[in-house]
Parts: structure tokens; C-alpha cells; sequence
């Protein structure tokens, strides 16, 4: 049925891309940030109408062969990896569409099926690494935590059995053009046809954030769920900081931040849209327009906010009938005067408190500012051993009464075994700043264990947010296959609520560092001279001697000396 | 160490010690100053060592200095309009130049009003813009700051950090935020900020407040014209602490490509360097270390190990005239250079004297001076208890009391507060003097007891704060070790009390201005000594200073014990 559609979607020009259970969908979306800044974020999926687990597959079209052999190999029932560059700022760029932490993140669920799920985890990292030139190879057991409520499967699943999964952060990967060409390759075009002309390394790291990710997980093949897909999602987001490019000018275009434009869409597509969001901020009329005239406009509620986006379908014939390229261009009809930003409902800060290096504290603020829904959050926390933390001093305050988490997991850390990991069920109240704090210990390390930059600081991972955070419009469930991609990778769970996952900043920590440096041997050295100096010098005028003539001792010792030296052993 | 061991030597050697031992004290003696007068010329050149900062060649393009002046003379006319920090005049600015703008509002109760302000409850507002660096994930920050002051000051400072912040916005290669900062009512409002950016207010009060990840540097701006003719580099922070060597030779680097002249204590660099002009700076620095005050905003960056300075422009030398243009390229070559840090400025040296601004003395070079003298006390302690528990109870009396007591003293006598706290603290000090301290046991003891509690004290002290170590060992250590109750009393008695702590702070202040070529009338002095006795008290109380309750509970109960030596039998 799917392939029939197809086809005839596809045209009779296209008919390579006919037969075959596995499609493809690309689609960029472009969201003008509230400070200005454009978020340009690319979904490519491949679906694919296979059982891959069984091993029963051996011939690929579509789909990556490089991770299709992977999953059937390892027993992988889900797996979501993100390289991320930089830090969404949901405080000025509202909402992410898909947030990663800063550096690597990799969370796994495997299989029933699995006996030695660690095994697996460990060959997976170090395979993964290979694929994507990435250091994914230094996850091992001190990064690696099992969480037991934050990350749920977002595709089918039976059971939710956590030891299955497995979830760990690099917070210190640095993301170049090195991990996005393996990526680029998994792509069925390359980067030679369809939206990827567009991933130029060159601009897309001349940007404020970048965060490439590859989703695979399995989903129902249609509305019956009798068999199984599997989808693979190829996510790109990237931040374009147009004041700093365009002089102060809030205009862009596809061509200003790309340096490219599109000609065509991808031959083995079966969809292929530009969606942008026009929607108006301040309930005015609209003070923005694109051109050229987008083939349809598209209303949808996505993340509890009502918005309206231009649509490019890049297979419809007539867009490239009047130019051969298509540059979308946006201009502001008037500047925007007020610095007013709409704040998102759920929002969150960490930092490191204190000073000194004996101890210190970590802080998050999670803000809620929903103006009457109240809703909970589960708070997931990995913290390195070399930090120890003391779980007494865990406090969470909200609008200066004491908040009590109705769920707590806390498995402590074993000094260079495994990390800390702590997760929480925390009700947040309407319009209300709620504070967790806990204090550490900062540890003494081998002096063998410390990086060769040890006065960088010590990396600690994001913490991460996960909630349902109430909808104020009411939305609808809508089928996954006709909605366009950036709405449906988490499933909703009603119309009244949406799913976010928000990432914190990591943060950079200083350990007590032993100076390798001269100085430090100088004043030990010369501390250790004055003393031995001291001491003798003290003994020398303090101390007197006086020589003691030895006493020849009395008649037992001395009858005893002649019994001694008859049986040949020492004198007394 | 057949020495050691032979009995018929060790003996000589003790025979000749004995005998020589005031003739090895003085010589001693001598030889520490000598060793700290020969500083100077013995100072190698400063030099740098972080890599990230060194060879990289960074071309300054700043031509902003028309729009910094610009820019100062609108925000002294919005200062004049709202009478204080103009707040909303800034996060507009500031939110125009594409920063992310935040204020902080925040109240310091003080002890005793201060002179200047007379008045206990101070209330300000500190405004910030942060610029983001892009790719970054907010984990490291630099910070360049500009105070807002009353009257027609350091407008151009702030001039000149907008125009900063507008052309860096511009620059895609920031690795780390920058946070533009402007602070109102100096010290305190930087207290402020600095307890609030990490936390550490025990008030609780937690508005929100963006943050910026951990501050690896810092460099706070004085500026008050148009034109300027040097730049004058304070790196005095409080309770002395100094930022690393780094940091100042990363700014004479950055003025000498730029053609200003850097001073450092308002004093040229010689051109040869000179023995009376090089003591002359070098005592001059250990004067403003050893009074353990910041000189300047940066001063309480240290507690959070952020190393920071502060340029003050001035304008002495008429022969030599630079422009905002000049003086910003200088910063913008600092702070790219600073962006290029790796790791936090850790390779040269934190303890340190500087003789000019491209000589330096190392702790391992100027702690002899100081051994030397502490050598002095050593023998006197072989061949030597209770006034202890006095003096040390006057010593704490002198902490706790003055500022406890003010409200009183207030009260019952025709003094203002911060005057009776001032002279409080001078009663207590006397009176210790004329507490009872006879006791039954050898004075020797007790004088043994000061010795080593003295010792102790300035060793200690000279590893955290050398100037202050050094000049106490050189007031304290000669009438310590002559102290007796048998001798020529009067001339004992003149000499311990010139040895005494305040009089040493006074002969201290006497002698900064005398240094600085601007001597004052021995009255001034007396007026100067009670503001920098009120100030010591401020800095302790609203900073956490450490020389205050240093001075009182530790280096004057020690000064008593001698006193007490000295009084013996009368």
C-alpha cells in the first residue's frame, strides 16, 4: 500500500525510488528564535517495513548498513546518540524541538534477549565510536548510569525492564566537521541532492549551537500494530546568530546562512518540505513575511503553542517552475522594538556554588511559570565519583517552604567504579522557582589520574529535565505518518500535556590540584632544609653528652662473663 | 656530622655561640635587610609563561574610541538624571548591543557608618550584560568591570566597556562568555556580586540571575578623561593577595605593543634600573600589600580564585597623550588572549614583589630577608607563664569590643559612631599595657613564650601576605630579641613602644607618603592613621578581611607579652 503511494507521489521521473519496503522523509525546519537568532532544524527518516533483530535481512537499500548490522548484532531495541556543540538557551530561544546536552550523549535500550547487557553497552560505545569519529569509546563504568524514570523507550516497547538500559554523557566531546561527514554519509543522498546540499561544514559550525543525533527505534507498521518498522531519525539542529552576521539586520536568508540554496529535492525521498515558522508573537498582525510564496501553509499545535508555518514542498512541480533554486528569504516589516521575550513555561539553571576548594555546592533552579497548572518533573543527576556527594545536605525548596520529592533513586558512587546517580519526582507548584542544593566534596586524586590540563577543571554532566508540562491550548492526537517529522518523536500522552526534556548547562569544576610546578618543589625543599637545620642546630646547644666509663658490673655479671666466654657466645 | 658527635667540639661551638650571640643577632639582622634592599637589582625580568597567551599573535581591530567617548558622556548625563546608577538606561543600551542584560539589586548592612557614607543600610544596583560565546556551553566567563561612582567619574570607563561590548558582539571567535559588568558603590556592590554570582549570601535572597560558568579572569577599568597618558596597573588585592605574574605581564605586553606607558604605582619604569628608585617602588608595594586593602575594585576576585587586576588611567605624564582607541585595543588584545586560556592561569608565579613593572622577585629570592631576621629570635630563645591568658583576653577585648561597644560609647560620650569605634580601639590598645602581669615564674620563660608565639605568627604570615611578614619582622624583631628587665629601662621602653604594632601603622602611613613624594604634617598623619584604623575594621567586617582581628588577637597580645617582659619586678 505504502509503496503505491509511493509511487504515485513519486511521479513517473522517479520511478528508482518506487519499489521497496523502506521510505525516506526529509524536512527542514526554520524557526526565527525570539532574540533574533534562526534555528534550522533537519529530520531525515528512514522507515523500514523489516524485522531487522532476527537476522533474516541481508540485502539494504535505504537504511544504513553500517547501523542496521548493529542493531541485529548487539540486540539494540533502541538507540539515541547526540553530538551537540554549544548550549540551547531556552531562556532566549524558548522551547527546543530536540535539546541534547553539550558533547556526546548515547542511552540504549537493548533487547530482552541480551544476556550481558554491559558486554553489549561497551562493544556498542566502542563501535558507535568508530561510525561517527567520536570518543565514544571513553564510556566505561565510571560515566555510565542506569536510570530507572527519566528515559522511557519512545518507540514500541513491551516491557520497561531499566536494567536494559544503559545512559551516559561526555560532556567534554568537542563536535567538528569529523563527526558530521560519517553522519552526512549515513544519509540515502549524501549530501549531494535534497535538503542536505545545505550542510556545508564550513557554515554550519560558523554558528551559536549545533547538535547532529541519530534516533533508531522500532514502531508500529500501521494503525493495527500487528508487525514491526524500524525508524531511523538523522536529526540536525543548528543556531545561525544573525545580529552578529548581519550588522545588527534581523533578515536571512537560505543563501545568508547556508551559502547555499535548493535546486531539487532527494530522488529516494517520498517527502521532501521546508516548513517555516510564520507564526505572529504578539498576537498582531503579522510583522514578518517570506518570500517566495510558499506552497501551503500549515497551522498545527506544537508545544502547547499555537503556530503557523510556510511550507515548501520540494516535490511539487510547480515550486521550481518559475526559479531553478529555491532561496527562502524572511524580512522583518518593522524592527521590533520591545525587549520582551515570551518565557517557556519550564526552564532550569545549575551552577556551582561556593568557594574554595574543599567543598562546594550544586544548585539548580527549575522554574515553572505555567500561570495556574502545577505539574511534576523528574530531575536526573550523574555526578563524577571524584565529587562525593553528601545526599544529607539535599535540600529542594520551592517559594521558601521545604519540597518534598515524592520519588527518589539515589545509588551512590564507588571511588573510580561508578558514578552517582540520582533521580527525583518533584512537584512543581504554579509560577514557582523551586531550588535543589547539595553539597560535595571535592576529592584528592592519584596524582597519575589527573589530565595533562588538570587546572582546566573537572567536567560535570547536564543534569536533565524530563516532564509533561501542561498544554494551555487543547491538542489533538495526530497520526504520526501524516504530521510532519519535528512533532513526532516524542509520543504525546493526551491532548492536555506535552513531553519536554530539557538539558542544564554542564558545569566546570575545579579539584584540589597539586602544583606540578617548580615553586611548590622549591618551598617543600628549602621548608625541609631550614628544619633539618633547625634541629640540629637545637640538638647541638641544647643537648650535652658525657662520657661514661664503662663499669666492669658486679660478681653475677661477672661470673656469668666466664660461663659465656667458656660457651663461646657473646659477653653481656 | 663527626661535629655533632665529637663532645670537645660541640662544646666549643656552644661556648662560641654563646659568646657571640649578640654580634651573630645583629649581624643577622643586618644581613636580612641588606638582602631585602639588594632586591632590586637581584629582580630578573618578567616574562611569560602561559603558552595560550604567549605566541599567539592576535591583530586588535577596536576603532570604536569616538563611540566610547560618546557613549561615557551619555551615561554621565543619564547618571546625573536619575542621580545613581541609570539602570534602565543601561539594560537598553546593553540589550541593544546584543548582550543578555540582568540587574541585581542588593542591600549591605555595615557595622558602623563609614565616613564617606555615613550611614548603616547601603542600597544599590549592579547591571550586567553577558555576552555568549557561541558553540560554548557556558562553562567558563571573563569579566571586565567599570564602577559607577557619583560625581563626574569613570564615565568613560563605562564609554569605553559599552564600545567593548558592542564590538566584541560582533566577533565570532569568543570561547568563553564575557560579562560586561558595572558595579555601583565600588567594593560593596562588587561584594555583592560576587557573593550572589556564586552563591555564597547567607541572606538567602537568590533573584534570578544569569550566570556564566566558572570566571577564569577579570580586569576592572578606572577612567576618567578623554585623553589619557599612562595606565596604571593595581594588583593589590585584599589581605594583599596578588593575581598571578601572568596576568601583569600579559598587560605591559599588551600597552607596549599599543604605545602606552604602563605604571605601577604611579611611578615610571626607570630606564636603568636603580638601587634607590627600585627600593623606592619596592616598598611601595610592600607598603600597599602589607595594608592588606584592594587597590582597587578587582581586589575581592582572589577569595574565588579568579585572577584579576585593575587599570586605572591617569594623567601625569603631559608629554605623552593616547586616545580610548588605543586604550581599548590594548584591552581587546588582553581579553582574545585571555579567551585563548586553556586552562586557568596557573604557570607563573602567585608570590611575588615587583621592584618595576618588568622585574619581579620570587618567594625564593626574597624569603632569605625574612629568615634572617626570624634567625635572630632563635638563639634568643635557647639560653629563656600566665600574663599569656592577659594579654591574649586584651587582645580579644581589642577585636570584639569597639564595634560591640559603639552604640555606648555613643551614648555616654560626645562622639559619633565610627569615632567611637576609632577611638575605642586606641583606649583598648593603651590600657593592655597597664593590665597587672606579675607572676612568680622566670621572666625567661615568658619571654621565650613571645618569642616563639612571634615567630610562629610571621612565618606564617609571610607565606600569605610577605610585605606585611616582612615589615612587622623588621619593626618587631629587634626590640623582641633586645627586650629584658635588667638593661637601661627608658631606652627598652622607647624602643618597644616604636616597636609596637600602631606605631608601626603609623610610621607605615608617614612613610607611604613620603615614598610617593607628597609628605604630609605629622597631624595629617595622625588624621590618616585613624581613617586607615577604621577602614581596617570596615574591610574585616563587610569583606572578611584578615589583618583586623590578625593584628588584635595575635601580633599585639605577643607585644603585650614583651611588655610584660620588660615590666618585670616594677
Amino acid at each position: 500500500m505504502l509503496a503505491v503511494l509511493l509511487l504515485l507521489l513519486a511521479g513517473p521521473g522517479r520511478a528508482a525510488a518506487g519499489p521497496g519496503p523502506d521510505a525516506l522523509r526529509e524536512e527542514l525546519l526554520l524557526t526565527p528564535l525570539p532574540v533574533g537568532d534562526v534555528a534550522a532544524t533537519f529530520q531525515f527518516r528512514t522507515r523500514w517495513d523489516a524485522d531487522l533483530p532476527r537476522g533474516a535481512v541481508s540485502h539494504y537499500r535505504l537504511f544504513p548498513k553500517a547501523l542496521g548490522q548493529l542493531v541485529a548484532a548487539l540486540g539494540v531495541r533502541e538507540l539515541h546518540l547526540a553530538l551537540t556543540q554549544g548550549f540551547w538557551r531556552t531562556q532566549a530561544w524558548g522551547q527546543p524541538p530536540l535539546q541534547a546536552p553539550a558533547g556526546a550523549e548515547l542511552w540504549v535500550w537493548f533487547q530482552p534477549t541480551v544476556t550481558d547487557v554491559d558486554k553489549a553497552w561497551k562493544e556498542l560505545s566502542n563501535i558507535l565510536s568508530g561510525i561517527f569519529c567520536a570518543s565514544l569509546n571513553f564510556i566505561d563504568a565510571t560515566n555510565t548510569v542506569t536510570p530507572t524514570a527519566s528515559f522511557k523507550p519512545l518507540g514500541l516497547a513491551n516491557g520497561t525492564d531499566h536494567n536494559l538500559l544503559r545512559y551516559a554523557v561526555l560532556p567534554r566531546e568537542v563536535v567538528c566537521t569529523e563527526n558530521l561527514t560519517p553522519w552526512k554519509k549515513l544519509l540515502p543522498c549524501g549530501s549531494k541532492a535534497g535538503l542536505a546540499v545545505l550542510l556545508k561544514a564550513e557554515r554550519l559550525f560558523h554558528s551559536s549551537y549545533h547538535s547532529q543525533a541519530v534516533h533508531i527505534r522500532p514502531i508500529c507498521r500501521d494503525a493495527s500494530c500487528l508487525a514491526v518498522s524500524w525508524e531511523l531519525r538523522q536529526t540536525l539542529t543548528v543556531v545561525f546568530d544573525i545580529f552578529s552576521s548581519g550588522q545588527g539586520k534581523k533578515d536571512w536568508s537560505l543563501f545568508k546562512m547556508f551559502s547555499r540554496t535548493l535546486t531539487d529535492a532527494c530522488p529516494l525521498a517520498s517527502q521532501s518540505k521546508v516548513y517555516v515558522d510564520i507564526s505572529p508573537k504578539n498576537k498582531e498582525k503579522e510583522l514578518l513575511e517570506v518570500t517566495p510564496a510558499p506552497t501551503s501553509v500549515y497551522e498545527a499545535t506544537v508545544q502547547g503553542d499555537k503556530r503557523t508555518y510556510a511550507v515548501y514542498d520540494l516535490l511539487s512541480p510547480s515550486l521550481f517552475n518559475t526559479s531553478r533554486s529555491l532561496n527562502v528569504q524572511f524580512k522583518w516589516k518593522r524592527p521590533e522594538e520591545s525587549s520582551e521575550m515570551p518565557i517557556p513555561v519550564l526552564h532550569a539553571q545549575r551552577y556551582v556554588s561556593g568557594y574554595g576548594l574543599q567543598t562546594g555546592e550544586i544548585s539548580t533552579l527549575i522554574y515553572n511559570t505555567h500561570p495556574y497548572r502545577a505539574f511534576p518533573v523528574i530531575l536526573l543527576e550523574t555526578v563524577p565519583w571524584y565529587l562525593r556527594l553528601y545526599v544529607h545536605t539535599l535540600t529542594i525548596i520551592t517559594k521558601g517552604k521545604e519540597n518534598k520529592p515524592s520519588y527518589i533513586h539515589y545509588q551512590p558512587a564507588q571511588d573510580r567504579r561508578r558514578p552517582h546517580l540520582l533521580e527525583m519526582l518533584i512537584q512543581l507548584p504554579a509560577n514557582s522557582v523551586t531550588k535543589i542544593k547539595i553539597q560535595f566534596e571535592r576529592a584528592l586524586l592519584k596524582w597519575t589520574e589527573y589530565p595533562p590540563d588538570p587546572n582546566h577543571g573537572f567536567y560535570v554532566s547536564s543534569s536533565v529535565l524530563s516532564a509533561l508540562v501542561p498544554s494551555i491550548i487543547a491538542m489533538k492526537d495526530v497520526d504520526v505518518e501524516e504530521s510532519p517529522l519535528f512533532t513526532s518523536l516524542f509520543p504525546f500522552s493526551d491532548g492536555s500535556s506535552y513531553f519536554v526534556r530539557l538539558y542544564t548547562e554542564p558545569l566546570l569544576v575545579n579539584l584540589p590540584t597539586p602544583d606540578f610546578s617548580m615553586p611548590y618543589n622549591v618551598i617543600c625543599l628549602t621548608c625541609t632544609v631550614v628544619a633539618v637545620c633547625y634541629g640540629s642546630f637545637y640538638n647541638l646547644l641544647t643537648r650535652t653528652f658525657h662520657v661514661e666509663e664503662p663499669s666492669r658490673g658486679g660478681l653475677a655479671k661477672r661470673l656469668a662473663n666466664i660461663i659465656r666466654r667458656f660457651r663461646g657466645v657473646p659477653l653481656l | 656530622m663527626g661535629l655533632l658527635s665529637d663532645p670537645q667540639c660541640r662544646r666549643a661551638l656552644a661556648r662560641m655561640l654563646v659568646r657571640l650571640n649578640t654580634p651573630l643577632c645583629i649581624l643577622s639582622y643586618a644581613l636580612g635587610l641588606l638582602w631585602f634592599m639588594a632586591l632590586p637589582p637581584l629582580a630578573p625580568r618578567t616574562h611569560m609563561s602561559e603558552n595560550a597567551m604567549g605566541s599567539t599573535m592576535v591583530e586588535e581591530g577596536f576603532e570604536l574610541g569616538d563611540r566610547a567617548v560618546g557613549l561615557g558622556r551619555e551615561f554621565g548625563v543619564q547618571k546625573d538624571r536619575v542621580g545613581g546608577i541609570p539602570v534602565s538606561w543601561l539594560v537598553r543600551t546593553m540589550w541593544g548591543l546584543g548582550l543578555e542584560v540582568h540587574e541585581q539589586q542588593f542591600s549591605v548592612q555595615l557595622p558602623f557608618p563609614d565616613e564617606s557614607r555615613e550611614r548603616y543600610l547601603v542600597r544599590g544596583t549592579n547591571v550586567y550584560g553577558i555576552l555568549r560565546a557561541p558553540r560554548a556551553s557556558s562553562t567558563e566567563a571573563l569579566v571586565l568591570s567599570a564602577g559607577c561612582v557619583p560625581g563626574p567619574h569613570n564615565n568613560q570607563a563605562v564609554g569605553l566597556l559599552l564600545a567593548l561590548a558592542a564590538y566584541f558582539r560582533g566577533q565570532i571567535y569568543w570561547a568563553k562568555d564575557i560579562i560586561f559588568l558595572i558595579n555601583e558603590h565600588d567594593l560593596l556592590g562588587m561584594e555583592a556580586w560576587l557573593e550572589a554570582y556564586h552563591d555564597v549570601n547567607s541572606s538567602g535572597q537568590w533573584a534570578p540571575l544569569g550566570r556564566a560558568g566558572a570566571i577564569q579572569a577579570a580586569v576592572s577599568l578606572e577612567l576618567s578623561s578623554d585623553v589619557l597618558t599612562s595606565v596604571d596597573v593595581a594588583l593589590e588585592g585584599l589581605d594583599g593577595r596578588l593575581p598571578n605574574l601572568d596576568l601583569l605581564s600579559l598587560t605591559s605586553a599588551a600597552c607596549a605593543k599599543h604605545g602606552l606607558l604602563c605604571t605601577l604605582h604611579g611611578k615610571l619604569q626607570h630606564p636603568a634600573p636603580s638601587l634607590p628608585g627600585g627600593l623606592q617602588r619596592l616598598l611601595l608595594m610592600a607598603l600597599a600589600q602589607a595594608s592588606g586593602q584592594p587597590r582597587g575594585d578587582h581586589g575581592l576576585f582572589f577569595r574565588y580564585r579568579i585572577e584579576a587586576l585593575t587599570l586605572r588611567v591617569i594623567n601625569s605624564f603631559r608629554q605623552h597623550k593616547d586616545d580610548l582607541r588605543a586604550l581599548g585595543r590594548t584591552l581587546e588584545g588582553m581579553f582574545r588572549k585571555l579567551n585563548n586560556l586553556l586552562e586557568r592561569l596557573h604557570q607563573s608565579y602567585f608570590l611575588y614583589l615587583l621592584p618595576s613593572i618588568s622585574c619581579f622577585v620570587s618567594i625564593g629570592i626574597y624569603f632569605p630577608a625574612l629568615g634572617f631576621l626570624l634567625l635572630v629570635l632563635a638563639p634568643r630563645l635557647l639560653p629563656l607563664l600566665p600574663p599569656l591568658l592577659v594579654s591574649h583576653f586584651a587582645g580579644v577585648a581589642l577585636y570584639t569590643l569597639p564595634v560591640r561597644g559603639q552604640n555606648l560609647a555613643a551614648k555616654h560620650f560626645p562622639v559619633g559612631e565610627g569615632e567611637a569605634v576609632v577611638l575605642a580601639l586606641t583606649g583598648i590598645y593603651i590600657a593592655g599595657m597597664a593590665l597587672p602581669h606579675s607572676t612568680h615564674r622566670a621572666w625567661m620563660v615568658l619571654k621565650l613564650l613571645a618569642l616563639l608565639e612571634l615567630g610562629a605568627q610571621l612565618l606564617a604570615l609571610a607565606l600569605l601576605n610577605f610585605s606585611l611578614g616582612f615589615l612587622l619582622a623588621v619593626t618587631m624583631v629587634p626590640a623582641a630579641a633586645a627586650v629584658a628587665p635588667t638593661g637601661p629601662r627608658p631606652l627598652q621602653v622607647l624602643l618597644l613602644v616604636l616597636a609596637s604594632p600602631a606605631v608601626s601603622l603609623l610610621v607605615a602611613v608617614a612613610a607611604e607618603r613620603e615614598l610617593q613624594e607628597a609628605p604630609a604634617a605629622p597631624w595629617e598623619d595622625w588624621q590618616r592613621l585613624l581613617t586607615a584604623l577604621a577602614q581596617g575594621l570596615l574591610l574585616h567586617h563587610t569583606h572578611g578581611a584578615f589583618l583586623c582581628p590578625l593584628l588584635a588577637m595575635g601580633t599585639y597580645p605577643c607585644w603585650l607579652l614583651l611588655w610584660n617582659v620588660l615590666c618585670w619586678g616594677t
